[in-house]
């Protein structure tokens, strides 16, 4: 017996072959239960709203949608501000990404921090501290500006569609940015050194190998970005709404406003459902054909470019990018968390901590928000990073027939936008035989399906990484396969499935597009007490909860990189 | 001969508030035993987050759980929970007097009557004993003074049609705001839709809440409020802030927020304790000095540099003309105003 075939019976797994059945049974159940439940009843119940009339079948719901000028006008606002979002935030991502890997741009290090720092802050929450820094007549920038300039008007009114594409592109761009930054750390610059000797300058490279050599991933990111942009609810309620323009999603939790029109909501989540569909076989195209074939490999060398002249002017660039999406929103919200009255100078006759004492002392919602967050982050994130690492356990060592059908069960979520899941599940769980809505479940199997594809991917590329000769080797010497799990594969993709708890946790506590349909007085999360608060207009409280918000993503973040940082070192002696 | 009638009468009165303490002490006993009240309201969150303090601070044990939100919103969150068929709402108050005649009309509230109210004016109480008038306000028009001087200030509703104040103006909205659902109504029926129509030229900016008006006029990120809680407004410039509130002299809308147990509630002995409490003379005259509002309680004092309402022309409107045209005016004003 050569080793290669003592190698592929061990694979096959005598186990699995003698009780091939009982084995995998019930994991298919499993993945079956959970598509069911979590995708079809919802989906299909949105299906069945969307044509149920009164009296039997009908299309009303969907004459309506596109006779009714409002909604039309909502899904062509829609279309119009997620392409301008795509655009810009591939054009800021692509840059960045560009530069962090490709050139001598000092700080990279930083940089990169800063853009993760954009990546975890919630966009409704950047939406709120720029209502603050841009609103036209109190907003802090609009005052600089005319203190500056003697001008009587304003530089910029955030409360206008351009306003709105600027602030959600700020949030997207990190999807880009991490597309670009991996492609580029993979591209080798042998082409770019033909070029090069052939005669060509820099910028010709640029722009004649380097840019096409990524074009694949430009594509993918702007329909990452746009689809991101799509699925927001935070931002255009905040920012869109006060100018009197609605986007589809808002649009589709107007709706569910007393008297609710379930069959109109559910009429209006089909194009989005269709349209996020199409968009991602097209991306799944584009970015599966791969027809370079130097992407995808590493070796090769890679040389930095040097930026020249134009070194620091870049980076004075990249910090003002940066300044947008994290500094100044930052700066405004511990302001405002800090100021009686947020619109004057943080003097000590305007300086308080009641904002403070009072969100986490007096106002009732906070404590029971705090805990509800908390509760379904680290569930969902344990609950989903155990899902997650098993299928792509299964998926990757291939260890039945079939298997890696599963990855379609992880990654179908991936076509719904949040508040399209959310209505399904609203009509799916409100009623007999499983009514979850009014307890937190609701929004765990909500943030559970809403998670999952991030989560499967982060667990893909863990396994992916293990080679399998090592599991190989341990079953030869004799160990079975749990043991092999927890002796070899385990302690391996520890850091990698520490890595995906964390992706969960901070899509969890973030999350406001699906929580808003669903949550009731009972299970408010924190994103949805201070939207709340927001339709109040309690500046000082939403800045503290803000702030908490950011401080335990961060906190989370750091803390397993440091863990991680450790891990690696411990491995290494 | 007189003086046995008059210890007679004494001793029945005596006997009769005796009875009356009994039965204020089984209902402290038996809220005492439910340990809380879930309070769906539309008191601004200071307000009622203070009220629930007070009640808490006078029956330990007993924790006042509030969810505060827009009239609008109030309504939904109750009716999506009721038809779910979950049960976890005991007081429902809002701005909306038209949602307690829905709410009535739909048999999901519980008749009780308080005993302060029978001395509040028949505009705070339903004939049938479902819901009661907490609290009153107006809906005014307000502008930042450091912005504006008095004299180019508006004065009137229909000062607020100029041109001149295109960009400036703020709203808020009837499709969150009871409020503003009631001010909407007041002005329509004197003056049409016609000027909702010619005021939405002037490209208001539009906020959910009555109350948020006073923050954005307050921080002169809009100079003029064409609408908002004068509650709120009066506490936000007594916390020093610039703002001076106009009672046009046209008409003022009066809201009259009326607040219900709900019929299946699953703390009823803690929710007519709490409700007897928001109708004790010290609640509402805590609800005058600190939040500003006007209440019906006849005894009640009001802070000297608060206009009486008898000196007011106030627009009324019925709670059953709400109730119809809810739907009218949450449509209209989005199709005026955009969202």
């Amino acid at each position: 017996m050569s080793y290669a075939e003592a190698v592929g019976r061990l694979r096959a797994g005598t186990w699995l072959r003698l009780k091939a059945v009982d084995r995998t049974l019930p994991v298919w159940i499993g993945a079956a239960l959970f598509l069911i439940f979590l995708m079809i009843l919802p989906l299909g119940w949105i299906f069945v709203t969307s044509v149920k009339g009164e009296q039997g079948f009908t299309f009303d719901g969907y004459l309506q949608v596109f006779k009714e000028g409002a909604l039309l006008k909502a899904i062509w606002q829609t279309l119009i501000i997620s392409t301008w979002v795509g655009v810009i935030a591939v054009v800021i991502g692509a840059l960045l990404g560009w530069l962090v890997t490709r050139s001598d741009l000092p700080f990279k290090r930083t940089v990169r921090a800063l853009v993760m720092a954009s990546f975890v802050t919630p966009p409704f929450l950047g939406a709120f501290a720029w209502t603050l820094l841009a609103g036209p007549n109190a907003g802090e920038l609009n005052k600089l500006y005319r203190w500056l300039t003697g001008a009587e008007g304003h530089l910029f009114n955030i409360f206008s569609r351009e306003g709105l594409i600027i602030v959600m592109a700020l949030y997207s761009f990190p999807y880009v940015f991490s597309m670009i930054a991996n492609v580029c750390e993979l591209m080798s610059s042998d082409l770019e050194d033909a070029a090069n000797i052939l005669g060509a300058r820099k910028w010709r490279v640029a722009l004649t190998v380097t840019l096409p050599l990524a074009a694949p991933a430009l594509i993918g990111g702007f329909i990452l970005a746009f689809l991101h942009s799509l699925s927001l609810f935070g931002a255009p309620a905040i920012l869109g709404l006060p100018a009197g323009l609605h986007t589809i999603t808002t649009q589709i939790w107007a709706l569910f406003q007393y008297p609710p029109r379930l069959d109109l909501a559910a009429a209006l989540s089909v194009p989005l459902l269709l349209a996020t569909m199409a968009l991602l076989a097209v991306q799944k195209k584009l970015l599966g054909r791969r027809g370079y074939s130097t992407v995808g490999g590493k070796g090769g060398q890679k040389r930095l470019v040097r930026l020249g002249a134009l070194r620091i002017p870049l980076f004075l660039l990249v910090v003002g990018i940066l300044a947008l999406s994290v500094f100044l929103p930052y700066w405004i919200l511990l302001k405002a968390s800090l100021a009686k009255a947020w619109a004057m100078p943080l003097t000590w006759d305007n300086f308080t901590l009641h904002n403070f004492t009072f969100t986490f002392f007096e106002y009732g919602d906070t404590q029971n928000a705090i805990i509800n967050t908390f509760q379904l982050g680290i569930l969902t994130a344990t609950v989903g990073t155990g899902i997650a690492a098993l299928i792509a356990y299964i998926t990757n060592r291939r260890l039945f027939r079939g298997a890696r059908y599963l990855t379609f069960f992880a990654l179908a979520p991936l076509v719904v936008p949040g508040v399209v899941l959310a209505v399904g599940l609203f009509i799916a769980y409100t009623r007999p035989p499983i009514v979850l809505y009014g307890t937190i479940w609701i929004l765990f199997v909500a943030y559970l399906t809403k998670e999952m594809p991030i989560g499967f991917s982060q667990a893909e590329t863990t396994f992916k990484s293990i080679h399998p000769e090592l599991e190989d080797a341990s079953r030869i010497l004799g160990a079975n396969r749990l043991r092999v799990l927890k002796d070899i594969t385990a302690p391996l993709a520890r850091s990698g499935l520490i890595a995906t708890w964390c992706f969960i946790f901070i899509g969890v506590i973030r999350e406001l597009s699906a929580s808003i349909l669903l949550f009731t007085p009972k299970s408010k999360v924190i994103s949805v007490v201070i939207f709340d608060l927001k339709e109040e207009g309690q500046v000082g409280v939403i800045a503290v909860l803000g702030i908490l918000l950011l401080v335990v993503s961060f906190a989370v973040v750091l803390s397993v990189q440091w863990m991680l940082a450790r891990e690696v070192v411990a491995t290494r002696e | 001969m007189k003086k046995s009638i008059g210890l007679a009468l004494s001793a029945l009165l005596i006997a009769w508030s005796a009875t009356a303490l009994a039965q204020d002490a089984a209902l402290i006993e038996a809220a005492k035993k439910e340990r809380k009240v879930v309070w769906y309201t539309s008191l601004a969150i200071p307000s009622s987050t203070m009220l629930a303090h007070l009640f808490m601070n006078k029956y330990k044990g007993i924790e006042v759980e509030v969810h505060r939100s827009g009239s609008q919103r109030v309504l939904q969150r109750t009716m999506q929970e009721i038809s779910a068929g979950i049960k976890n709402v005991d007081i429902i108050h809002t701005s909306d007097a038209g949602h307690f005649v829905l709410l009535k009309d739909k048999g999901l509230l519980m008749k009780y009557v308080p005993k302060a109210v029978e001395s509040f004016p028949a505009g705070f109480k339903d004939s049938d004993g479902f819901y009661y008038g907490m609290r009153a306000t107006l809906s005014v028009i307000a502008y930042n003074p450091k912005i504006l001087a008095d004299k180019e200030a508006p004065q009137a509703w229909k000062d607020l049609l100029d041109p001149k104040w295109r960009g400036k103006q703020v709203t808020a909205h009837p499709g969150y705001s009871g409020i503003i659902m009631t001010h909407v109504l007041a002005l329509v029926k004197e003056f049409g839709w016609d000027y909702f129509k010619a005021l939405a030229q002037n490209k208001l900016h539009l906020v959910q809440s009555a109350n948020d008006p006073a923050g954005v006029v307050a921080s002169g990120e809009r100079p003029v409020g064409v609408n908002g809680a004068e509650y709120f407004y009066y506490k936000t410039l007594k916390q020093g802030n610039p703002i001076k509130i106009v009672y046009p002299k046209e008409g003022v809308p009066l809201v009259v927020s009326p607040t219900a147990i709900a019929k299946d509630s699953p703390h009823p002995n803690a929710a007519k304790l709490f409700t007897e409490f928001i109708f004790t003379k010290e609640a509402q005259q805590t609800l005058a000095d600190r939040e500003g509002l006007y209440t019906g309680h006849p005894e009640v004092t009001y802070p000297k540099d608060k206009p009486v309402l008898k000196a007011l022309k106030l627009l009324a409107v019925s709670p059953d003309e709400l109730e119809k045209r809810n739907e009218e005016i949450k449509k209209r004003f989005v199709e005026f105003f955009g969202a």
